[in-house]
């Protein structure tokens, strides 16, 4: 019966060491854990574009993450997109007068939003909107509008003084 | 609903009844009843129209050269096997139309006991021969005990109990599979050639074994063999097969008297006989020198 | 030619015989399966010989590729100015494709062979004859069993191989290499995602488990009971068990990793 004894402390031994491996990958690697870490609250932006922004992509506060995409939706009537946010608790006094802007980590890396905190009083409360946005900078547009000006001042400006230039 | 409750009914009934009829066989009377049975292996023919009764409490012997399908009569009594045609009755059932699970019932009360033991590797003798017990009834534990140590006892292995069976030897193996054919105490028990590879005191412990075993628990034995000296000791009929066919029938001594050339052969061992000593092949001249 | 094409037929024909054959045999087993739900012990034992015992050989391998990809992975990154991103390069590659794959292959080596070289061993040693004159179902009986140990077994070991191998990728990038340690941890847990990347990753092994235990016993099962035949069988499982890893594992991710 001593065999059979070591034969189950073994295997319970291999379960709880499974399940440990398991915790461990879904608390320590994944994104479990910062989903988790206490309650949340939600707070919405228009923006004219959001570029590739994903689901899940990052929110970002002076580059601490502070919590994540919820959902995007599109206004069908102002036709610009509505970015819910999913912001944790931890960091509740965030400025009603914040502005967010979408950007890119690194130059080819994913898209994120981040706020940059206004001087008001109030703070943005659950389901609070964020007024001041600024889109995703569009590389096709931000090309077009490079050759457009280029060509402008090629035509018009040429003999004027070249400090005009930007 | 109601179909399937009746259904089930039908089938205990036929359990119960394969009981009963077993329970009501007595000593001398047909227990195995095989008639007419044909079996081919791919074009080579097995059987071809062998009739063949197993008395109660009998120790019945089944002889002849190797390869004339001995084994293979064991599988088709036990129902691994299905013949070609005829039919196999044990205790006036025939095997092979009975249903799955009172196939697997039948087998309960049948104990069989391969050459190499076929014991299970992964347990120890113990829980070999308790292995059948476990599987088939709901007895408590102590019970358990008991039964498997008094099986074990007759066949003078209660000290091995603790071994493992790649500690024990063939013909200890063999006598571990003997317990384990006979904890369900069987009516009918089929040994697969018991004495090939003992050496000379083993071969006697099992002969012993099987005769005492037969008598002690009024079993009905089937020995497979072609060990003639031993098996003619033990047994009280014995069966000469070859070519598919009984070529002899009686006890022991009928058949050593027989003056019938085959007979002769086999219980003398003779090389050259009615039995060729070569397989069947073209001329050797022809052969030799056709594919040049 | 005429010789070659009947050839070519009779192989088709065996192994559709094969396949057809292997599906009889999983159904056989999974009907035994319920029936273990009354007999824990047998679990356990084949739990033991299955999972407890590819343990170590899991661990050893996962730390090894985990510090494999801490070093190549901070190689190329560094160059980027990326190396901060090493935590989740490390763990995304773990869990998401190494984690289960290696644990299969090693797996099919270390517990499938075995598997397939017992089942082929007991048939050849009668004990699966002696099983069904015993009213016993061989299948049910040996292979259930079996079966579900290695179902359960496969998640676990592939957990405990992608939880080792970040461990390693850490000990090689953090503590040799440098990277920031609050990076490495954030940068992992910023770019897996639960339910794509570990769920998924579940779902693979679970799969792979399936197949190579489902392999491992059928060819057992379906051996010719000789030396010769045992020792082919065992290395049809390894073979036969890395392929349908590897194809199946493509399957899987373009299926669960399109977006």
């Amino acid at each position: 019966m001593g065999k059979q004894r070591i034969l189950e402390l073994a295997v319970g031994l291999f379960m709880a060491l499974g399940l440990g491996a398991m915790f461990f990958l879904a608390m320590q690697v994944s994104n479990l854990g910062t989903m988790l870490t206490g309650e949340s609250y939600l707070i919405t932006a228009n923006f004219q574009n959001v570029g590739s922004l994903k689901v899940r992509a990052s929110v970002k506060l002076a580059g601490v993450r502070i919590g994540q995409v919820e959902a995007i939706k599109l206004d069908q009537t102002s036709f610009e997109a509505i970015v819910s946010m999913r912001i944790s608790k931890n960091y509740a006094k965030i400025p009603d007068d914040t502005s967010a802007s979408i950007l890119t980590a690194g130059l080819l890396g994913e898209q994120y939003i981040s706020l940059e905190p206004g001087g008001s009083d109030n703070y943005l409360q659950n389901d609070g909107a964020i007024m001041h946005t600024q889109s995703a900078l569009i590389l096709e547009q931000l090309i077009g509008q490079f050759l457009f000006n280029k060509a402008g001042e090629a035509n018009v400006s040429q003999p004027t003084d070249p400090a005009n230039k930007q | 609903m109601i179909k399937q409750h009746k259904l089930w009914q039908s089938k205990s009934e036929v359990k119960a009844q394969i009981t009963d009829r077993l329970a009501a066989i007595l000593p001398g009377e047909i227990l195995v009843n095989i008639k007419d049975l044909c079996f081919k292996r791919g074009s080579r023919v097995i059987f071809d129209k062998a009739n063949l009764v197993i008395r109660r409490g009998q120790v019945t012997a089944i002889m002849g050269p190797s390869g004339t399908g001995k084994t293979t009569l064991l599988k088709l009594i036990g129902g691994q096997l299905q013949p070609d045609s005829g039919s196999i009755e044990v205790a006036g059932f025939n095997v092979h139309q009975l249903s799955h699970s009172n196939l697997y019932f039948l087998r309960t009360r049948m104990g069989m006991l391969f050459q190499s033991g076929a014991l299970l590797t992964d347990l120890n003798v113990f829980e070999n021969v308790a292995y059948p017990l476990r599987e088939h009834t709901k007895l408590p534990e102590s019970m358990i005990r008991k039964l498997v140590l008094i099986k074990l006892e007759a066949v003078g292995l209660r000290g091995a109990k603790d071994l493992q069976p790649s500690e024990l030897s063939g013909g200890m193996a063999r006598r571990v599979a003997m317990a384990r054919a006979m904890a369900l105490d069987p009516t009918l028990i089929l040994y697969d050639e018991p004495f090939t590879g003992q050496d000379p005191i083993s071969m006697g412990v099992l002969m012993q074994m099987i005769r005492k075993l037969n008598d002690a628990s009024r079993l009905t034995s089937l020995v497979v063999s072609h060990d003639v000296q031993e098996t003619a000791a033990i047994a009280d009929q014995i069966y000469l097969i070859y070519g598919g066919k009984v070529m002899g029938q009686g006890n022991p001594k009928q058949l050593l008297d027989s003056d019938s050339p085959w007979i002769r052969q086999f219980m003398d061992g003779l090389p050259d006989g009615p039995v060729k000593f070569h397989y069947p092949a073209p001329d050797l001249q022809q052969d030799l020198f056709t594919h040049a | 030619m005429p010789r070659q094409l009947a050839q070519l037929g009779q192989t088709g024909l065996n192994s559709l015989g094969k396949l057809g054959r292997s599906l009889l045999v999983l159904i056989a087993i999974t009907g035994g399966v319920p029936a273990l739900l009354f007999r824990p012990k047998l679990i356990i034992r084949q739990l033991y010989i299955v999972g407890v015992l590819s343990v170590v050989i899991i661990t050893v391998s996962g730390i090894f590729v985990g510090m494999v990809l801490g070093l190549q992975g901070f190689y190329v990154l560094s160059q980027f100015g990326a190396a901060e991103s090493l935590g989740m390069m490390v763990a995304a590659s773990l869990v998401r494709e190494l984690g289960p794959v290696v644990t299969a292959l090693l797996f099919a080596g270390r517990a499938g062979s075995a598997l397939t070289a017992e089942i082929g061993l007991m048939r050849a040693t009668e004990q699966f004859a002696g099983l069904e004159m015993m009213a016993v179902d061989p299948v049910r009986r040996v292979l259930s069993s079996r079966f579900v140990a290695g179902l359960m077994s496969m998640p676990i070991l592939a957990a405990i191989f992608s939880a080792v191998g970040v461990l390693g990728g850490y000990l090689v990038g953090v503590a040799l290499l440098g990277v920031d340690d609050g990076a490495f941890w954030s940068q992992m847990q910023a770019g897996i995602d639960l339910q794509r990347d570990l769920v998924n990753g579940l779902i693979k092994s679970l799969v792979f488990g399936f197949v190579c235990t489902w392999i491992a016993l059928f060819e057992g099962h379906d051996a010719i009971p000789t030396s010769e035949g045992v020792s082919r069988a065992t290395t049809r499982t390894v073979v036969h068990s890395a392929l349908a890893v590897l194809g199946l594992d493509f399957v899987l991710t373009a299926l669960m990793f399109r977006n």
